[in-house]
C-alpha cells in the first residue's frame, strides 16, 4: 500500500442513520479517517431502509443479517455465508439487543470464522445491567442512585416508603418518570409496567447535570481512550442534538477508575449526572460506542480504530489528550437511491 | 415437456421496519430424520399426530449433568422428577443412569416402585399426601418432605401407630431475588416458619430430619438464584448444628433448570440466554463447599430433582397440516392435527418448528392453529414457516418435560408415543388411545342402557 | 358487495394494474401506490397472464399445464393469490 496503512476488513452494524441514530456510519467515518488503517467496510443491516445501505462512499458492501430474536444459530450460519464471500478481520456490533448474540458466539467467530471482536465477556456485560448497576458501582467505587427492582405494587409501595420524593420510575428496558408524590409514582407504576412488564425499577432521584463519557477499555485494566461530552440540546425523542467536548479532570479520573477497575473491554458510554453537591452518579452504563463517537474523532481520540487495532493484537497508546470545545451538531439529508437498490438489498440480501 | 414442480403462488408485502427474511433460514431447514429414524416413516407407522422421544438424548443430556454436577462435588444424586414425564419407559432409563425418583403423589410413587425404585432412594413431595400415602411411604422407608406443620402432626401420629422411625425433610421457600417467590409450598426461610419447623420436628422422637429441601421455581433464567438458595439452606443447616448437634445429611436443591426452549414474550432465543448446566452447578456447588456448615464436618449428599432440561431436549412431536385458512384480516392462519390437547406447554412456549420436507426459500408469516374447536388452541400466535400445504408434515422441538404428563383428552385421543433407542430401532412405549379406552371407564345406569326401552 | 369479494367472484378477466413491474428475482412494485412486494415463479406467472387479459378459468388451465398439479389445490391457491392482490390494492378498482 502506498500509504503504509495496515489493510482489513470491517464488519459494522447499526447502519441506522436516522433521526435517533445508530452508531455504525459514525464508527465507519472515523474508521475512513484513520491514519493507521485502510478499512474495507462491510455493512450488516436488519432492515432494508437502514440508510448506512445506500451510503457507497462509505460502505463498500452490505448484507443483511436476522434479527437477534432469530438466535445465535442462525446468524452465525449467515455469517458463515457472508465469510466465504469476504474476509472479515474484525466485526463491530453496535446494536444494544445484538450485543448479547454476538458476545456469546465471539468464541466461535473467531475460531471457526476467523473474525475478531473487541467485547466484553457475557458476565461483565450483564454485571452493569441496569438492575444491578448499584452493585456494580459499590464494587468499583462509583456512585449509582439506589434503585429497587420491584415486581408488585406491594412491594412498590414498601419501596416507596424507603425513599424522599422526588423518585424516579423506570422500565425495564426504557421509559422513566419523575415522581413528586406516592399518587405520582404509583400512576407511573400502572403506566411503565403496562407498558414495558414488570419488573419496574424505583431510582432515587438526583437532581443535576447530565454529562456523558465515551470510553475504550483493553481489557486487562487500560484506559486507551476517553472523552466527555455534554449535551447541548436534545430532539423530542430524547437523543443528541447537538454536543460539546469539555474539561472535567474529575470526571475523567472517575470514568478511568471504572474502567480500569472494572478491567472493562471494548467501548462504553458511561451516562453520569453531576448533582448540585458536584457529585456523580453514573446512570447508564452502554456497552457499545456511542452515536455521538464521532466526536471523539473529531477531539483527536479516534476511538474505532484503536478498538479494530486491539481487536488484531495490536496495543495502541492509550490516548490522554482531547481538544475541548469541539461540537458536534447532528444533520440529516435525504439520499437519493433507485428502487433497484432496494429491491437488491430486500431480495438478495445483500447490496 | 416436463411439467414444472409445482409451489403455491405468494405474494409478501415488503414492509420496512420488520426485519428481513435472511433471518428465518433456519426454520426453513427441514427436519427429515431423528436418531437417523425418517420422520415420514415414524408418521406412517404410528399415525400423526405423534411423540418421539430420543433414548441417546436422554442418556446424554442426563450423563452432562451428571458430570457438571459431580466434577464439582463429590456427593451428588439425582432424583428424576416423575411429574416431568412419567411414562414409564423414560422413568427406568433414567433409573438405568442411576436416578432415585421424586414424587408428589401416590400415584406417582406407585409408578417409582412398580419401575423398581427401592422404597428408600423415593423423596415423597408436595402438598397432598393423604394418611394412607403417608403410611404407604413410612413403610416402605422413604424419605419425606415435608411441607406443612399439619402434615408433621399427621405423620407423627401415623408413625406413633405403625410403632416406626422416618428420616425426613422440610421443604423450605425463600426469596433468591427471582420472581415469582414459590412460598405457598414447604416453609419460609424469611419469616421464621422454617425455624419453627425445625424445633416442631426436632421435637418428634419418631422423626429423624435428615434433610433441607427447596424447589426455587421453574425454567430458572438466574444461576445464581441457586447460590442464594444453597446458602440460606447451608444457614439453616448450620444453624439446626449449633443448636442441636444434629448433622442435616443432606441438602435437596430440587429442580427449575431451564431447557433451551423459548419463553413467550422473550426477545432473545432461549437457547441464547440460559445457563448451563455448569453454570448452575458451579454456583451450587461452589456456594455448599465454602459455606461453614459444610466445612464444619461431613459434606452434605448434594440431591438434584431436575426435570424440564433433563426431558425436554430429548422429545418431539410430529404432526400434519390439516387445512390452510386467511382470517378476516388477511393473515394466514394454518391447521394443524395436534394442538394445545397435547401441547400443554405452547401456553409458555414459543415452540421452533420444523418442516419435514423440503421447499423453496420462500417462506410466511402465520398463526399456527390446533384442531380442537376452542378459540385458546393456538400453538404459535406467529411464526415464520414455508409454503405449506394440507399434509405436510412438521416435527415440535423440545416437548419432553411437562406435555405427556398434562395433555388432555379433549376432543381428541391422545396419541402413539414411541421411543427411538440408541441402535435407531423404534419402540412403542405408549398406545393411542381409542374410543374404548374412554367408554371402558364409564358405566351406563340399567334405565340408560339401550335396548331397554324409554325410560320411564 | 365489497371490493375484494367482487373481485374474487368475478368471472369476467381482473384486470391488473399495467403498469406494475415484476423483476427477476420476484421483486414487484407498485408505482402508483410505492408498495413493493415479493413473490415466487408461480405468482409471477399468474400476475403475467392477468396483466396478458387471460380470465380465471384460462389462467387455470395454463398453471395446470405449466406445472405438476392437481386441480382443486390450484384452484384454491389461485382464488387465495387473487384474495391478496385484491387485498394489498393490486387489481384494478375499475375493472368490473
Ligand atoms: C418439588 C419439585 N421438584 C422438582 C420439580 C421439577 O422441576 P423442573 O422440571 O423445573 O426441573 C418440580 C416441578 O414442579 C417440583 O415441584
Amino acid at each position: 500500500m502506498s500509504s503504509g496503512r495496515t489493510p482489513c476488513t470491517v464488519a459494522v452494524s447499526g447502519l441506522n442513520n436516522i433521526d435517533s441514530p445508530g452508531p455504525g456510519m459514525p464508527v465507519i467515518r472515523a474508521l475512513r479517517e484513520s491514519s493507521n488503517l485502510e478499512v474495507r467496510i462491510v455493512g450488516l443491516s436488519y432492515d432494508s431502509l437502514e440508510p448506512g445501505l445506500y451510503m457507497h462512499d462509505l460502505v463498500d458492501k452490505s448484507y443483511q443479517i436476522p434479527l437477534p430474536s432469530a438466535g445465535t444459530e442462525a446468524l452465525l450460519e449467515r455469517l458463515k455465508y457472508i465469510q466465504s464471500i469476504e474476509q472479515i478481520d474484525v466485526l463491530i456490533p453496535n446494536f444494544d439487543a445484538e450485543l448479547h448474540n454476538f458476545i456469546r458466539i465471539a468464541p466461535l467467530l473467531r475460531d471457526s470464522l476467523r473474525i475478531k471482536t473487541f467485547l466484553p465477556d457475557l458476565a461483565d456485560f450483564d454485571a452493569r445491567h441496569k438492575a444491578v448497576l448499584f452493585e456494580y458501582g459499590q464494587q468499583h467505587g462509583v456512585l449509582v442512585p439506589k434503585s429497587h427492582t420491584v415486581f408488585t405494587l406491594m412491594e412498590f409501595h414498601r419501596a416507596l416508603e424507603a425513599n424522599t420524593y422526588p423518585v424516579v420510575v423506570k422500565g425495564k428496558y426504557y421509559d422513566a418518570q419523575i415522581a413528586y408524590s406516592a399518587d405520582e409514582a404509583v400512576s407511573a407504576f400502572y403506566k411503565i409496567s403496562a407498558k414495558w412488564g414488570l419488573p419496574v425499577l424505583l431510582q432515587e432521584h438526583v437532581r443535576g447535570t447530565e454529562v456523558n463519557v465515551t470510553v475504550l477499555g483493553d481489557g486487562t485494566g487500560s484506559c486507551i481512550g476517553a472523552v466527555p461530552m455534554r449535551k447541548l440540546y436534545i430532539t423530542d425523542k430524547g437523543k443528541a442534538w447537538a454536543g460539546v467536548s469539555i474539561e472535567d479532570e474529575a470526571l475523567m479520573q472517575l470514568s478511568r477508575t471504572l474502567i480500569e477497575s472494572a478491567r472493562w473491554k471494548g467501548p462504553c458510554e458511561l451516562e453520569f449526572m453531576r448533582s448540585e453537591e458536584g457529585e456523580y452518579y453514573l446512570m447508564e452504563m452502554n456497552p457499545r460506542f456511542p452515536a455521538w463517537v464521532y466526536l471523539a474523532c473529531g477531539c483527536g481520540q479516534n476511538h474505532p480504530e484503536a478498538l479494530v487495532q486491539m481487536a488484531m493484537g495490536y496495543h495502541p497508546e492509550p490516548m490522554t489528550r482531547y481538544r475541548v470545545g469541539h461540537m458536534f451538531i447532528r444533520y440529516s439529508q435525504d439520499l437519493i437511491v433507485p428502487m433497484e437498490e432496494f429491491e437488491k438489498i430486500s431480495t438478495l440480501g445483500e447490496l | 415437456m416436463p411439467l414444472k414442480t409445482y409451489e403455491r403462488p405468494y405474494l409478501r408485502k415488503l414492509n420496512a421496519g420488520l426485519g428481513n427474511k435472511f433471518g428465518t433460514r433456519n426454520s426453513q431447514v427441514p427436519v427429515t430424520e431423528i436418531d437417523g429414524v425418517p420422520v415420514a416413516k415414524l408418521m406412517e407407522e404410528y399415525g400423526s399426530p405423534c411423540f418421539v422421544l430420543s433414548e441417546q438424548t436422554i442418556r446424554q443430556t442426563y450423563r452432562n449433568a451428571v458430570r457438571a454436577f459431580s466434577t464439582r462435588y463429590p456427593k451428588v444424586q439425582m432424583a428424576w422428577s416423575y411429574k416431568t414425564n412419567y411414562l414409564n419407559a423414560v422413568c427406568r432409563i433414567f433409573h438405568d443412569e442411576g436416578s432415585w425418583a421424586e414424587v408428589v403423589s401416590i400415584f406417582e410413587y406407585r409408578k417409582a416402585l412398580a419401575n423398581g425404585v427401592p422404597g428408600t432412594q423415593i423423596l415423597f413431595n408436595g402438598p397432598d399426601k393423604s394418611e394412607d400415602d403417608l403410611r404407604t411411604a413410612v413403610q416402605h422407608g422413604s424419605l419425606i418432605h415435608i411441607d406443612h406443620l399439619d402434615e408433621v402432626y399427621l405423620l407423627s401420629e401415623i408413625l406413633a401407630s405403625e410403632g416406626l422411625k422416618a428420616r425426613v425433610a422440610l421443604r423450605i421457600n425463600m426469596d433468591t431475588g427471582v420472581y415469582p417467590l414459590w412460598d405457598r409450598f414447604g416453609f419460609n426461610y424469611e419469616n421464621g416458619s422454617a425455624w419453627t419447623a425445625v424445633t416442631k420436628v426436632m421435637a418428634q422422637p419418631r422423626m429423624e430430619l435428615v434433610g433441607l429441601h427447596c424447589h426455587i421455581g421453574t425454567y430458572m433464567l438466574s444461576a445464581q438464584a441457586y447460590a442464594v438458595a444453597s446458602h440460606k439452606l447451608c444457614d439453616l443447616a448450620d444453624e439446626i448444628r449449633k443448636q442441636y448437634q444434629r448433622r442435616i445429611e443432606y441438602l435437596d436443591l430440587g429442580g427449575g433448570f431451564a431447557s433451551g426452549n423459548t419463553l413467550k414474550g422473550s426477545y432473545l432465543q432461549g437457547s441464547d440466554v440460559i445457563p448451563t448446566m455448569d453454570d448452575y452447578a458451579e454456583a451450587i456447588t461452589s456456594t455448599i463447599l465454602q459455606h461453614p456448615f459444610a466445612m464444619s464436618g461431613e459434606i452434605p449428599t448434594l440431591y438434584l430433582e431436575s426435570g424440564r432440561a433433563l426431558i425436554d431436549d430429548a422429545g418431539y412431536l410430529l404432526g400434519s397440516v390439516l387445512a390452510l385458512k386467511r382470517l378476516g384480516d388477511g393473515r394466514r392462519a394454518t391447521i394443524m392435527d395436534f394442538g394445545v390437547n397435547l401441547l400443554f406447554t405452547s401456553f409458555w412456549y414459543e415452540h421452533r418448528i420444523s418442516p419435514a420436507q423440503e421447499y423453496s426459500s420462500h417462506h410466511e408469516d402465520m398463526v399456527l392453529y390446533g384442531p380442537l374447536c376452542m378459540n385458546i388452541d393456538v400453538v404459535r400466535e406467529n411464526v415464520s414457516l414455508p409454503l405449506l400445504k394440507r399434509g405436510d408434515r412438521v416435527v415440535v422441538h423440545r416437548v419432553g418435560a411437562y406435555n405427556m404428563t398434562q395433555w388432555m383428552q379433549f376432543i381428541q385421543m391422545r396419541p402413539n408415543v414411541v421411543l427411538i433407542d440408541r441402535q435407531g430401532q423404534v419402540h412403542l412405549i405408549r398406545r393411542r388411545e381409542t374410543v374404548d379406552t374412554l367408554n371402558e371407564m364409564e358405566l351406563t345406569p340399567l334405565h340408560l342402557e339401550l335396548g331397554q326401552g324409554k325410560p320411564a | 358487495m365489497p371490493e375484494v369479494l367482487s373481485a374474487l367472484f368475478a368471472m369476467n378477466p381482473m384486470k391488473i394494474s399495467q403498469n406494475i413491474a415484476i423483476s427477476e428475482n420476484g421483486f414487484l412494485f407498485n408505482p402508483a401506490t410505492g408498495d413493493s412486494f415479493s413473490t415466487n415463479a408461480c405468482g409471477k406467472e399468474i400476475i403475467r397472464l392477468l396483466q396478458e387479459g387471460q380470465s380465471q378459468a384460462q389462467i387455470l388451465e395454463a398453471l395446470q399445464r405449466e406445472f405438476e398439479v392437481d386441480q382443486a389445490s390450484l384452484e384454491k391457491d389461485l382464488a387465495d393469490f387473487l384474495y391478496m392482490l385484491g387485498n394489498y390494492r393490486l387489481l384494478d378498482a375499475n375493472a368490473q
